[in-house]
């Protein structure tokens, strides 16, 4: 596109920037467009899982319910509750909606897609990410009401402890293909990431799950204690905004995970045919954020206690550790920073699968020992005979 | 000089900066103080990208706006009625002044010899992102390798690391609950 604005007499840096400037509509459009048909497949298999059949009403097989949602929640009355900061809750739902669609500036859709190919890539996820974060703050305080302060206060002491784990995550991939940028990691994966790393992506899933607040970590809107969380006082648009920036950061998880541990756009013949490297993209990455759905329709919330708790006594030593297994299995095994095909990548792959599959055996046993002496406790106190102590 | 589109981000990312440093120190309300503190230091992570680093702005972003000013935020709103002060006023301003004075002459008498050994003090030569000064293309490997060369600067980085890993066990003891003597995390966890 630079080249044709560049026939047409557009001098070179001009062009770049009408070129870039449509690139980031057409990514920012399509991300929120596709909220659309993705909210609904949400729903639909959110019914599945919870033995009911989802929306089925509005058009065939309820496809356009989004759509008539969308409706609905531009026309409601925008509410402006007394004593609010003005500024900061206009633009709360904003900065939300941003922070999630710059994620999308650097994924490489295919071979020769992509928004930026930053040689910082990974580092620019974890960046933009912490947008999100002030989005929350700025909702819960600029709302003026107690609850959605709380329901900040948490969010942030759960968003902060989980990005710990995802950033450790983040770093195996990056180790493993000597690269920050998106398109190289994509690149480097001749056998994807996900055989020869999968305590990592468990890892990676789990901390994104928590990143975006979704259940079993949901605590941010746990309705029966902070009514509906940080954005109780959000009607209309700005709610419906606080919405698809949730939906489409947890699918953005879905996107980072194929592209970094399960090969992004490759596939059969996705070199010569962009469009069917986007067509492998989003397959993959609706594969990975159906797993998300489903651990969320599943398990009920965890409490404020036992999400720190499993963070910083469980998952952060976990990842510490699976970092430097990987590094040091990396390091010993010979010739990794020479990989350039598949036949090269066997051997690494397999023996980095063999240490993952005994690290999870050992973890495995770490948490069943746990459990065990977690029901014991609970057993000792019930026969106690005295009202369980409420804690502190 | 051209406008050129360089210099119109730069305009954009110094007003953004300057302009935001100024309301912070002038806010009345603490908590506006810290969102304009956001957008300065996010203003700074956007030069960063002007000057090709960009590994500094996301370090930028990372680390001041992903973890320290968030801190600050929730330090405010953790501090009952802060933010319902009215006119929150302090006598120190003078010695403030006087201090960001020092230490900006300090800065300057620090960078300007500093330009001229990497060569970047030729103004005339018109750096743009096309033409960038003589910066190494794999600044940010060799950014890596000097952190833990021992020629370079592995002495000061591995007393970084024991300084925050000090302060962490610091702020854990600091924390542990009274008359309860530091037990395995398990034993720890039961209440």
């Amino acid at each position: 596109m630079t080249e044709l604005l560049q026939d047409i007499g557009l001098s070179h840096g001009l062009a770049v920037l009408i070129a870039k400037t449509v690139g980031v509509f057409v990514v920012g459009i399509f991300g929120l467009l596709w909220t659309l048909v993705g909210i609904w497949i949400e729903r639909k298999l959110a019914g599945r899982f919870q033995d009911r059949l989802g929306p089925n009403r509005v058009g065939p097989f309820g496809l356009i319910q989004t759509v008539a949602d969308t409706v609905k929640i531009l026309l409601k009355e925008d509410l402006m509750p007394t004593g609010v900061d003005r500024w900061v809750f206009n633009l709360a739902p904003i900065v939300s909606v941003v922070s999630v669609i710059l994620i999308w500036a650097v994924v490489p859709f295919s071979g020769s897609w992509i928004g930026t190919d930053l040689n910082i890539g990974v580092l620019y996820l974890v960046a933009v990410g912490a947008f999100g974060t002030v989005a929350i703050l700025m909702a819960g305080w600029g709302s003026n009401n107690k609850f959605a302060l709380l329901s900040a206060f948490r969010s942030v002491a759960q968003l902060i402890s989980y990005e710990v784990p995802m950033v450790l995550a983040l770093l195996v991939p990056v180790l493993l293909s000597g690269s920050m940028s998106t398109q190289t990691i994509v690149q480097e994966q001749h056998i994807m990431y996900l055989f020869a790393v999968p305590l990592t992506v468990l890892i990676f899933l789990t901390s994104g799950q928590a990143e975006t607040g979704r259940g079993p970590f949901d605590l941010l809107e746990a309705e029966s204690e902070l009514v509906s969380g940080f954005h109780i006082e959000y009607s209309g648009m700005k709610f419906g905004m606080f919405y698809v920036a949730e939906f489409l950061h947890a699918f953005t998880i879905g996107v980072l995970t194929a592209i970094l541990f399960m090969g992004g756009w490759r596939g059969p013949f996705a070199e010569d045919v962009p469009l069917l490297g986007f067509v492998y993209l989003m397959i993959k990455s609706l594969v990975a954020y159906v797993v998300l759905i489903w651990v969320r329709m599943t398990l009920p919330r965890l409490r404020i206690d036992q999400l720190l708790d499993f963070n910083w006594k469980f998952l952060v030593p976990l990842s510490l550790v699976n970092l430097l297994v990987v590094a040091f299995v990396w390091k010993v095994v010979p010739d990794t920073d020479q990989i350039s095909n598949l036949g090269d990548a066997i051997v690494p792959t397999l023996v980095l699968l063999v240490v993952n599959i005994a690290m999870i055996a050992v973890v495995g046993a770490i948490l069943r020992e746990r459990g065990r002496r977690e029901r014991q406790r609970i057993e000792a106190r019930m026969t106690a005979a005295k009202p369980a102590a409420a804690g502190d | 000089m051209d406008i050129t589109v360089e210099s119109v981000v730069f305009l954009i990312f110094g007003v953004l900066t300057l302009g935001s440093a100024l309301l912070m120190v002038t806010a009345r309300n603490l908590f506006h103080g810290a969102l304009y503190l956001m957008a300065s230091l996010f203003g700074v992570a956007g030069l960063f990208v002007l000057l090709a680093a960009p590994f500094l702005a996301g370090v930028q972003v990372v680390v001041y706006i992903g973890a320290i000013a968030i801190l600050i935020i929730f330090a405010i709103m953790l501090t009952p009625q802060v933010t319902a002060m009215r006119g929150i006023r302090t006598t120190q301003w003078p010695l403030a002044v006087a201090v960001a004075v020092i230490f900006f002459a300090l800065l300057v008498s620090v960078a300007t010899p500093l330009m001229g050994e990497l060569g970047v003090d030729d103004f005339a030569a018109d750096f743009t992102q096309e033409n960038p000064p003589d910066v190494p293309a794999d600044s940010l490997v060799r950014l890596g390798e000097t952190l833990v060369d021992p020629q370079g600067f592995m002495l000061p980085f591995e007393v970084a690391s024991v300084l925050l890993m000090a302060a962490l066990i610091g702020a854990a003891l600091l924390v542990w609950p009274e008359g309860k003597a530091p037990t395995p995390p398990a034993e720890a966890g039961d209440d």
